[in-house]
């Protein structure tokens, strides 16, 4: 747990702390119960019909950044830079598994592995920043981090978890 | 024989230095392979870089994300 915390946190110059910590932002618990996150399709629930899922996308961002929970909407504050084949916004989010449940919990998973191909990244990184892009003002979803990483002319690859009520991406229990 | 693509293009991996790694904790499995050129003194510490480096790829695989630390497990009751 020490070095998970010492991972996680890192002394700016300046004295205050940056980090990035993972987290399901706190604003995204408000929209879920304001309905304006649509992971799948839903059926008609007597008021109005979903048919269409929003679109997802993937961001990464700098150890210096500083993501979290009290994150509301995604912003290229601490993303990588739109230099060596990264392009600020991020990737899509292939979403062809809708949410489901298991016992008590709801659980979600994007269904591929992210990717950035030819990559030569800005700086080390090491959070992935989750937001519903067909929103107007791009509402952001979760952090998710993982250890500082850089990457030269190669290819970052980000394989999500397995999609059960344990491990999902998303959960709600 | 393999074509690696690198920052001075692609080379022959008989040119090259390959280092490999894996980092496996409660969050992640994460293994990374980097490339430097032959004159690399080497070797570095995990993820560092040098002036000979010119390739480096990773690959992270989530695990479980661990609860506390503003886990990503919502718990709404």
């Amino acid at each position: 747990m020490l070095s998970r915390l010492l991972q996680v946190f890192t002394q700016s110059p300046d004295g205050y702390l940056w980090a990035n910590v993972q987290a399901m932002c706190t604003s995204f618990k408000q929209e879920l119960l304001n309905g304006s996150h649509a992971f799948g399709a839903q059926g008609a629930n007597g008021t109005r019909t979903v048919t269409t899922k929003d679109t997802f996308k993937a961001a990464l961002f700098l150890v210096s950044a500083s993501r979290g929970a009290s994150d509301t909407v995604y912003n290229t504050t601490g993303e990588l830079a739109g230099t060596g084949n990264y392009t600020q916004g991020g990737i899509a989010v292939t979403n062809a598994t809708a949410p489901t449940t298991s016992g008590t919990t709801a659980f979600w998973t994007p269904s591929a592995s992210l990717s950035w191909a030819a990559l030569t990244s800005s700086g080390a990184f090491d959070c992935m920043v989750l937001y519903n892009s067909a929103s107007t003002s791009s509402l952001e979803v979760a952090v998710f981090t993982f250890g500082s990483q850089t990457v030269t002319a190669g290819t970052f690859t980000l394989t999500m978890p397995t999609n059960d009520a344990t491990n999902g991406l998303i959960r709600i229990a | 024989m393999a074509i690696i693509t690198t920052t001075r293009g692609d080379l022959d991996d008989a040119q090259l230095v390959k280092r490999e790694g894996v980092i496996d904790n409660e969050n992640e499995t994460t293994t990374w392979t980097e490339y430097c050129l032959l004159a690399c003194a080497g070797p570095h510490l995990d993820g560092e870089s040098c002036a000979q480096h010119v390739h480096r790829s990773v690959h992270v695989t989530l695990k479980k994300w661990p609860d506390g630390l503003g886990a990503v497990l919502a718990d709404l009751q």
